[in-house]
């Protein structure tokens, strides 16, 4: 039971993180019908900053343990994968208007390059970051049970930036233009939105999400060029099984995928547990084709 | 009709003029080619072959696999394990004994004779694509969606794979096939290497043959309609469901059809041949060499090919860089591929000659749109739109 318990957190954990990857793909995709394959690139750049805050930033303030450059690491990773989103979608992205199938290649070539980019520059082996001190440790909950400081905070970061993308999509003038492209792109023009605005500002949302979701996952284990490839696909089924446009739908959808995924580790071996997932959705899909929540368009 | 020029009598000839002296060259090929370069070629040919399956899904279907890379490996180890127990000569095969197996598991077993192993090297892929896609596209999954589903099929099965080290030989694959005996030559024998080679030259000509079929076919003409205008297609009472599902089978049993081939010309099958990157680079072979014309996937699948083993020889790095650029130059810049760039050329050159009205061939008709029908908005049967409309909405 206690095992059931702990694997069920280190669930929620992994898809707190498939949440962050995925918002910024169910949002580009609820826009502009855009499937982003270099989106996991956009993890492993933010993953990059935090190590090279680490090398750079840490020896200035204070060291790598009271974790300064950690934090600042944060705003500085969403900002860069923000501003390379948005160089790719306006030199890329928008000429490729409304052909979704050649959005897909024209991303993975992208993504191709960003990999081989980190290759260059940082050298193919896996790199550590190391954590803040007030990171290690956990709470105890008794039963000779742990739960590490780095999985909770991660709950509570995530936690944190989806209250502020929900404040964001439903409290602001922007957020109001963004529902208003999603629900109807030609009337929302109409009335003065400027769509290709709202695209690319959502996009850079999308990629600057997917860079804070690196910098979180450098404290789960060593980063590598390659990172980005093993959560993409994770982070597809989220917006697969979620639905598009709607928030409700792509965090349950997260949350289910990163809880059933490790509870179904539990009992098989963990390739299994992801062919069950992925088999589990398509059974899904037969019975509510377009995912958990679907949004009205008119 | 008595203003058609010279030219329009010799144009059925110039046609197919190319193609038999390709088969020629093709044909001739053992007995001018090193045995190392007859080898790639045979490589590469077997390439062609799934860019042909995936032109029929992609270029004429509108539907983007992902999965032809799964299909290619399913076929490829079917008749690699075929491979293995010959080459083992009775004993258990090696990477078995080295993860501490005892005994040939059951499903080995049936492989030892050549006719079942070929054949379930063919159905065990054409069965999973007719089930996936019989769910996948009664749900009408589409577009992207289809893409991502058949990726994650894919990348599944090729972690898979990988984790059932005494059972598919894990990382590495199947390896080690050279004592194997065909028809009584050893496998690595230049006979036996030639023999493989002209058969991939006889399948990918019947391959071709039997594509060029479909799609002039009625049946082409509706795969390309449900390419165009999937809505319109089912107003006009048809059921699209069995016939994607058809291409889709059709497609994973010209793949699978490769890796059997694939095998014993290159001696070695493992996940690393059947997972997520070598399936997308599939995609890029069609799309370079023009979707919607199947003599285009065979150019793609060669040219491709042939750039990447003469640039990673020299220069890995470069080839990534240059790898990625392709597929993004030649979606946004080079829409048609290379055929389709020819033959546009080409019927422009028809029309100056003999001053005909430009008339769609039937490459013609089935050129890949450059703007998919795909709406910005999903789109919501008209029904339903007038229901959500009448209460208000929500």
């Amino acid at each position: 039971m206690d095992a059931i318990l702990y694997q069920a957190f280190n669930g929620l954990s992994l898809g707190s993180i498939l949440l962050l990857v995925s918002l910024g793909l169910a949002l580009a995709f609820g826009l502009m019908r855009v499937i982003n394959m270099a989106h996991g690139e956009f993890i492993m750049i933010g993953a990059y900053v935090a190590f090279l805050f680490q090398q750079t930033l840490a020896p200035v303030l204070g060291g790598v343990e009271p974790g300064i450059w950690f934090i600042l690491a944060i705003p500085a990773a969403f900002i860069v994968a923000a501003a390379l989103g948005a160089l790719m979608e306006v030199t890329m992205i928008r000429h490729l208007y409304g052909r979704p199938l050649d959005t897909l290649l024209a991303t993975w070539g992208v993504g191709l390059i960003l990999q081989q980019a980190a290759r260059s520059i940082f050298g193919a082996p896996n790199v550590n970051v190391s954590s803040p001190v007030w990171l290690s440790g956990g709470f105890d909950i008794g039963a000779g049970l742990l739960l590490p400081y780095k999985r909770v905070f991660i709950i509570a970061l995530v936690s944190l930036v989806v209250i502020a993308v929900y404040l964001y999509l439903y409290r602001t003038v922007s957020g109001r233009r963004l529902r208003a492209v999603m629900q109807n792109r030609e009337m929302a023009s109409c009335l003065g939105v400027r769509s290709r605005w709202v695209d690319a500002s959502t996009f850079a949302l999308g990629t600057g999400l997917a860079g804070v979701a690196g910098v979180a996952l450098t404290q789960l284990g060593s980063i590598g060029p390659a990172l980005g490839t093993f959560y993409i696909v994770d982070a597809f089924m989220v917006v697969v099984l979620g639905g598009v446009g709607r928030l409700p739908g792509t965090i349950l959808a997260a949350i289910l995928i990163g809880v059933t995924n490790t509870l179904l580790e539990l009992g098989t071996t963990a390739t299994v547990g992801k062919v069950l997932v992925l088999l589990l959705i398509i059974a899904f899909l037969q019975w509510k084709p377009s995912g958990l929540a679907t949004l009205q368009t008119r | 009709m008595n203003k058609r020029g010279i030219t329009s009598y010799l144009l059925p000839f110039l046609q197919w003029l190319p193609f038999v002296l390709l088969i020629g060259a093709l044909l001739l090929a053992p007995q001018f080619l090193e045995p190392f370069r007859l080898n790639q070629l045979g490589k590469f040919l077997t390439y062609a072959i799934i860019a042909i399956g995936l032109d029929l899904i992609w270029g004429y279907g509108g539907m983007m696999s992902l999965g032809q890379g799964l299909f290619f490996g399913l076929g490829a180890y079917g008749f690699a394990m075929y491979l293995k127990l010959q080459a083992s000569g009775g004993k258990l095969p090696d990477f078995m004994f080295w993860s501490g197996l005892e005994a040939l598991p059951w499903f080995w077993v049936p492989f030892q004779n050549p006719i079942v192993a070929i054949v379930a090297a063919l159905v065990v892929p054409a069965l999973i694509a007719g089930l996936l896609g019989y769910l996948v596209f009664r749900s009408r999954v589409q577009g992207v969606y289809f893409s991502i589903i058949t990726q994650a099929l894919t990348l599944l099965t090729s972690i898979w794979f990988i984790g059932q080290q005494a059972y598919t030989g894990g990382t590495n694959g199947i390896t080690n096939l050279g004592s194997a005996k065909i028809f009584g030559y050893s496998l690595l024998s230049p006979e036996a290497q030639t023999g493989f080679y002209l058969a991939t030259v006889v399948c990918l000509v019947l391959v071709y043959l039997v594509a060029t079929q479909i799609t002039t076919s009625r049946f082409g003409r509706m795969l390309v309609a449900l390419r165009d205008n999937e809505a319109r297609v089912r107003f006009l009472g048809y059921n699209p469901v069995m016939l994607k599902m058809l291409i889709f089978v059709v497609s994973a049993l010209f793949a699978a059809l490769a890796g059997i081939l694939f095998v014993p010309q290159v001696g070695i099958i493992s996940p690393s041949s059947m997972g997520v990157v070598p399936s997308i680079e599939m995609v890029i072979w069609v799309a370079i060499g023009g979707r919607g014309t199947l003599f285009g996937a065979v150019v793609g699948a060669l040219v491709v090919s042939y750039a990447r083993s003469f640039f990673s020889e020299a220069y890995p790095d470069i080839w990534q860089y240059f790898l990625g650029l392709l597929f993004v130059v030649s979606v946004l810049f080079f829409k048609s591929g290379i055929v389709g760039t020819l033959l546009t050329g080409f019927n422009r050159l028809r029309v100056m000659l003999s001053g005909e009205p430009l008339e769609m061939s039937e490459h013609g008709l089935s050129y890949y749109r450059t703007t998919d029908r795909e709406t910005p908005t999903p789109a919501t049967p008209l029904l339903e739109k007038a229901s959500s409309a009448a209460e208000g909405g929500s």
